[in-house]
């Protein structure tokens, strides 16, 4: 996780899934954060460009695949692909 | 071209079929129920719909709706009905949605006399709506003209992409007179210009040379935009000032450019008349004979009978009256196209003869009236 | 539409991506929803039971009604409370077209409430959305319909006075071939009504229960999304075979959500033997 300002689309690649945030869609709700069963989303330091702190990912390994976040971000700002051993 | 009797309700049915009709939505109010019953009949034959719908908002509502298919659609009212109307219409002339709405006036205010007429119903059909706007008023004076005027309405509306509303009344709407009806082929029935360019060149609200922007309908494949809300050429809600001023300058603009053919008025001895009656509606079939009467007696008197109602064509209309001394207004109202007429041709040469009646006004009546002035 | 979009969410293709971020609130429910309908959609489309030009949405004013800003589909931004009867307008003149309205509870039940009843009544060929957060959020937070009695609106400031309406009892009531509600705590299922609801004729109505924190959560003192998130999560209770008795929506009893009617009576189109 790093301090300097998040770009406009952050990629997290665990080897099953990899985590998308679009992070200039993001409204800091924190409804992804809350759901997100294994807890590997953070809320990151660094706001974008409308003073919003996306979330990062601490351990994207951990990442089971569940959607959930997907499905409760109100933003379209957060989405799961199958990453390369998926 | 064929020879018909019908009332002027029916008349403006069948125009409207010729037109190229195919969604009517309703609610029954006198005198205007009869036009929607002709219609639920006539309309289902022609690969058509009419619709009695819960209220004159949703007819109104659902007649746009119906617009943004393709449909050339139509809903029919009286006074009542035409007042629950008004954001509908404001509706169609924002999203620039080509739709005929009639009103049949009747006595009003409120419920008023509902099987009677007057011509009260003049600023409402052209600012009934809220916003700063322009639209056609066409105003018939007997079946015949129904028939043409609702033909002119649809072509109007199609060409310009607005609301056009006709103005009948309770007279005319069920006066049963021969009429000439065309065959299809006969005139020239005008449609909704489309875009040539693809959809992802398209712009919903981008307007032509004519600045009337080509219609994209649903299920084109055009994702096309309604908007209620002030918007730009892509249709995306715009606050700003600009944006306001285009879109409203716009919407006016494409209907007075095109006056010369939205206007229109028909002169009767007006050359030399030194006195010049203006009327327009179930009046002015009064006001024919009592100007031909007059005539007969030796007086330079002519007639000026306005089919459209608005916009007015100030120019021409100032031009027709320039050579008369005085000139009469003659309507079934207060005073309406009275303070226009003043305007144009100037206070001192304007008279105001209003037939306040809710009957059909009697030879005698309007003679007196005017005479009064002469 | 002749605007360069960017398609990176994999719903972006469904969307006007360019005019995101959208205005809703941060934790308003009504993005959870629209996103839940189009995975609904995306499903139609991709087994070839829905053309993706036919679809129309059709909206209000209100904050739900936004929706027709957002999606790239035909759509319809149009008057407070008259979505409906402007999409039986589409629907009867081209029945070849789905069309999907979407409101707030304001829109479809307060001032469209006529208009409600009567195409439930006739089992108009219409799919409608809409999403409850029990008060005026657009204009501020005044009384809507549903708003619970005795809550704090901006315009019952001494508390509400007005038993709530029951708007999926009002339309089970009618002759709507399909009543369904779900939660933004359930956006599964959201998803599955959706899908459901397309495959259907007549009047479907769905109604999703949506997080409002800025406007109806600070009128309840859970101004905190996520407080406001799992103080709803908390009240709704998924039921299978729901019956109407159980439909009203009480804040401490619980909101029972599932498919409260489903049927395959004629619907309009059937009936004027229409498309």
């Amino acid at each position: 996780m790093s301090e300097a300002l998040l770009r406009e689309v952050e990629e997290y690649k665990g080897g099953r899934f990899t985590i998308t945030v679009i992070t200039e869609r993001c409204k800091e709700c924190g409804f992804c954060i809350n759901v997100c069963p294994v807890k590997i989303l953070v809320k990151s330091s660094a706001e974008n460009k409308y003073g919003f702190r996306s979330p990062t990912v601490s351990n994207p390994e951990k990442c089971i695949g569940c959607r959930l976040c997907e499905y409760m971000c109100p933003e379209f700002a957060i989405f799961i692909t199958k990453g390369e051993r998926g | 071209m064929k020879r018909e009797f019908l009332s002027g309700n029916r008349a403006v049915a069948e125009a409207a079929l010729l037109s190229g009709l195919r969604f009517y939505a309703g609610y029954p109010i006198t005198p205007a129920s009869d036009l929607m019953e002709y219609l639920a009949e006539r309309l289902p034959k022609v690969g058509g719909i009419a619709v009695q719908f819960e209220d004159e908002i949703a007819s109104i509502n659902a007649a746009i709706g119906a617009s943004w298919t393709g449909a050339k659609a139509m809903t029919a009212t009286s006074g009542p009905g035409f007042s629950l109307m008004a954001e509908g219409i404001s509706l169609a002339v924002a999203t620039e949605t080509p739709l005929v709405v009639v009103d049949i006036m009747r006595a009003g205010p409120s419920t008023g006399i509902p099987t009677k007429t007057t011509q009260s119903d003049v600023y409402q059909a052209r600012w009934l709506a809220h916003g700063d706007y322009i639209l056609p008023v066409f105003a018939p004076w007997s079946a015949q003209d129904s028939y043409d005027l609702t033909i002119k309405a649809f072509n109007m509306s199609e060409k310009l992409r607005t609301p056009v509303i006709l103005l009948s009344d309770a007279v005319i709407a069920h006066m049963w007179e021969t009429l000439y009806v065309k065959e299809p082929g006969e005139v020239e029935i005008v449609s909704r210009k489309k875009p040539v360019e693809p959809p992802e060149e398209y712009k919903p609200y981008k307007p032509g040379e004519d600045l009337v922007p080509p219609m994209a309908v649903f299920g084109e494949g055009y994702k096309v935009i309604v908007e209620s809300l002030v918007h730009d050429e892509a249709g995306y809600y715009r606050q700003d000032t600009r944006t306001y001023r285009e879109m409203v300058a716009r919407l006016r603009e494409k209907i007075m450019r095109n006056i010369g053919v939205v206007y229109e008025h028909e002169e009767y001895w007006v050359e030399d008349a030194r006195v010049i009656l203006v009327s327009y509606g179930s009046t002015a079939r009064m006001a024919y004979p009592v100007a031909k009467s007059l005539l007969s007696r030796g007086l330079r008197v002519g007639l000026l009978r306005l089919k459209t109602l608005w916009p007015l064509d100030e120019g021409k209309l100032s031009s027709a009256l320039s050579k008369a001394d005085k000139i009469i207004v003659v309507e079934n109202n207060t005073g309406r196209i009275y303070y226009d007429i003043a305007r144009i041709a100037g206070r001192d040469r304007a008279r105001f003869s209003p037939i306040l009646t809710v009957d059909p006004p009697g030879f005698n009546e309007v003679l007196e009236a005017v005479s009064k002035w002469l | 539409m002749a605007v360069a979009k960017k398609v990176i969410h994999p719903l972006d293709k469904y969307l006007r991506s360019d005019r995101l971020p959208h205005i809703w609130c941060p934790g308003c429910g009504i993005g959870i929803a629209l996103a839940a309908m189009l995975r609904g959609i995306d499903r139609r489309i991709r087994e070839g039971k829905l053309d993706r030009n036919k679809l129309v949405f059709v909206t209000g004013i209100g904050c739900s009604a936004r929706v027709s800003f957002y999606v790239d589909f035909d759509s319809a931004h149009t008057l407070h409370g008259r979505a409906i009867p402007f999409a039986a307008g589409v629907k009867l003149a081209n029945p070849s077209l789905e069309v999907i309205v979407v409101g707030g509870d304001g829109d479809i039940a307060g001032i469209g409430g006529n208009h409600l009843l009567h195409a439930a009544r006739r089992n108009m060929d219409l799919f409608v959305v809409m999403i409850t957060n029990f008060v005026y959020a657009m204009t501020g937070g005044q009384l809507a319909p549903t708003t619970p009695l005795r809550v704090y609106t901006t315009t019952t400031p001494y508390g509400n006075p007005e038993p709530p309406l029951n708007v999926i009892k009002l339309v089970a009531s009618l002759n709507a071939n399909y009543v369904a509600r779900a939660s933004v705590t359930t956006p599964h299922y959201i998803e599955s009504f959706t899908y459901k609801a397309l495959g259907m004729k007549g009047f479907r109505f769905l109604e999703v229960v949506s997080t409002c924190p800025e406007v109806y959560g600070r009128h309840i003192g859970l101004r905190n999304p996520v407080a406001m998130l799992e103080e709803l999560k908390k009240r709704v209770i998924y039921k299978a075979h729901p019956v109407v008795d159980e439909s009203d929506i009480d804040w401490d009893k619980g909101i029972v959500i599932g498919e409260y009617v489903v049927r395959n009576n004629p619907s309009y189109l059937d009936l004027i033997k229409r498309g």
